[in-house]
């Protein structure tokens, strides 16, 4: 996977500012897109590109369990969130519904990484290449299930 | 074993089970609402695209619906919600379906206990964060997303990674003037909005067995607050009593082993307690109500799964009797149920002597859909769970998260106010 970043210094972002409240009655993940992050950033549905990965903080995620979340992110383009952690409902609706993968990343690689910089992500070798700033990064392997998971395309493709 | 692994251990068919290990459980229950049933809708089509057939699910006997995130209906796409979400739960014989305008409806996490919907023991799952709420009933009580609740739907099991249980000691009764929501506040703003991530935080001690089983739904109702995977609360006869009022007397109790483990103890002295405000814009940013005695407020809200049940809405009409309202005030209670009893007692009358308005249940201004939004810079204190950026309504408002004492009190006043401070 390859895209370029963009990042929010910050920790909780949660899930009503990455698709506020008034939303959630809609069930169009096209439509959702374009409110995605509508709380923090407004003008991210016109910069985010396909592909793209979202750089943050802390306990990414917080908040309600609205799949809203995950969906718009997916359906804007992006890819991944690489973020320190992950609030549990939005970590395993990314996964379990196969809509972008939620990456660990750690204090140094959060640091490092800056906004439009250009990454390639490689999850079979659990690490992050810099591509702008020349760099590699170890990212966390993903736990067993949640690996295995991630392979069969989501819940409803894996086999226990 | 905690109860929390007992419950997982023998729902999953293991003789025991350790933090970390993932087990696929089976569901006793699951709930979906107006706004996690079309999704979860969503996700059958999009199944059905793939070439699966689902024309049943696992147990209808085991599903329940409430209507409660866009009732009364905000515009058309939420009235066109409601009727897909009444065609789903007649395509596939779901009988409990709590319908808005039709006796007993209210926010799905009040009618979990107020009708008795989940029993001791089980593993409840639910398309809404504050499934946890109900794990003060001593069941395990999780929220899921709609792929999740889709895959109970079909299969009647899911995973968990069985967390880690931090442990919540009260020692002593809180005095008058502090409630639940003071405790969790305190919480909260003690471990910050992650730090029970993936944990399940468990409370008693003799403060909680002094409690009233809808306080210690207040407190595993903000668990999720704190990043918790569920919260959870030991029976006792207190709860046995509150299902017996219900009808209920039949279930499967579990409890805790005596060489129980948990993560990390945490003490707190019942009579230390203060009234606990949250700030903008977050659970864990909080401090005592007296340090915010100049705050002067838009709105007073009293409402939502957290704030309203029968003993908030006693505390509130407490401070409101015989008083007049400074600001802009709303009492919704939080079922038809909790309503009818409002009403009975008189509280009702109270709360429109002062000037406030009493309106249905709904989810609708907690989370900023509908019903009572706030404006651009309006301030408002408030008996829910969440103050995040734009969480009550504009983007630039603010909330301050408070108990139903608080809150009246700042309704009485317009500013923030200890309710102590009250004559």
């Amino acid at each position: 996977m390859k895209g370029s970043v963009i990042k929010y210094e910050r920790d909780n972002i949660d899930t009503d500012v990455i698709l506020p409240g008034p939303y959630l009655k809609i069930h169009d993940y096209a439509e959702l897109a374009t409110h995605a992050m509508e709380g923090l950033d407004k003008d991210f549905h016109k910069r985010v590109k396909p592909g793209d990965f979202i750089v943050a903080g802390k306990n990414f995620g917080c908040g309600s369990s609205r799949e809203h979340a995950p969906i718009a992110l997916s359906y804007s383009g992006i890819k991944a969130v690489l973020a320190l952690s992950f609030a549990r409902i939005f970590y395993r609706n990314a996964v379990d519904g196969a809509f972008l993968l939620p990456i660990e990343i750690d204090e140094n690689a959060y640091r490092d990484i800056s906004d439009s910089d250009s990454l390639e992500v490689d999850i079979s070798k659990n690490e992050i290449q810099n591509l702008t700033k020349n760099k590699v990064y170890k990212i966390k392997p993903f736990p067993e299930l949640i690996g295995k998971i991630i392979e069969a395309g989501g819940l409803f493709n894996y086999k226990p | 074993m905690n109860i929390t692994e007992k419950i997982l251990a023998r729902a999953s068919g293991k003789t025991s089970v350790s933090p970390d290990d993932v087990v696929f459980v089976n569901v006793d229950k699951v709930m979906v609402h107006d706004v996690s049933g079309p999704g979860v809708m969503a996700v059958f089509e999009k199944l059905r695209k793939t070439g699966m057939k689902i024309d049943k699910i696992w147990d209808p006997e085991r599903v329940w619906v409430a209507e409660d995130h866009f009732v009364p209906a905000a515009d058309k796409i939420s009235a066109q919600n409601i009727v897909l979400l009444t065609n789903f739960t007649k395509q596939f014989g779901i009988k409990k379906h709590f319908k808005y305008g039709m006796g007993q409806y209210g926010i799905c996490h009040t009618l979990s206990h107020e009708e008795a919907m989940v029993l001791p023991g089980e593993v409840y799952v639910g398309g809404d964060s504050h499934t946890n709420t109900t794990g003060a009933l001593g069941a395990f009580a999780a929220g899921l997303g709609h792929t999740d609740v889709a895959y109970v739907l079909l299969n009647g099991k899911i995973w968990f990674k069985v967390p880690e249980t931090l442990f919540f000691k009260l020692n002593g009764k809180l005095p008058d003037h502090v409630m639940a929501k003071d405790l969790i506040l305190k919480i909260i703003g003690d471990i910050g909005t992650d730090g029970a991530a993936y944990k399940t935080m468990q409370f008693g001690g003799i403060g909680i067995s002094e409690m009233s089983v809808e306080s210690r739904l207040t407190l595993t109702n903000m668990t999720t607050e704190a990043g918790a995977k569920s919260g959870i609360v030991e029976p006792d006869q207190k709860l046995r009593d509150y299902f017996a009022e219900r009808g209920v007397t039949k279930y499967d109790e579990v409890h805790g082993d005596a060489d129980a483990q948990y993560e990390k103890i945490y003490e707190y002295e019942g009579s230390e307690m203060e009234p606990i405000v949250a700030k903008p814009f977050s659970p864990d940013n909080t401090v005592v109500a007296r340090d915010l005695s100049s705050v002067e407020l838009d709105k007073a809200y009293i409402g939502s799964c957290t704030g309203a049940k029968l003993e908030d809405l006693r505390a509130a009409a407490k401070i409101l009797k015989g008083k007049t309202v400074k600001i802009r005030t709303e009492v919704l209670p939080a079922a038809m149920s909790i309503f009818r009893k409002a009403m009975e007692e008189g509280l009702l009358k109270i709360f429109m002597d002062a000037g406030a308005v009493v309106g249905p249940p709904t989810c609708g201004a907690c989370c900023g859909a509908h019903m009572g939004v706030l404006a651009k810079d309006e301030i408002c204190i408030s008996t829910t769970n969440r103050n995040f950026p734009g969480r009550m309504g504009h983007v630039e408002s603010q909330t301050y998260l408070a108990s139903p004492l608080v809150a009246a009190a700042s309704a009485v006043t317009g500013k923030i106010t200890d309710p102590r401070d009250i004559k």
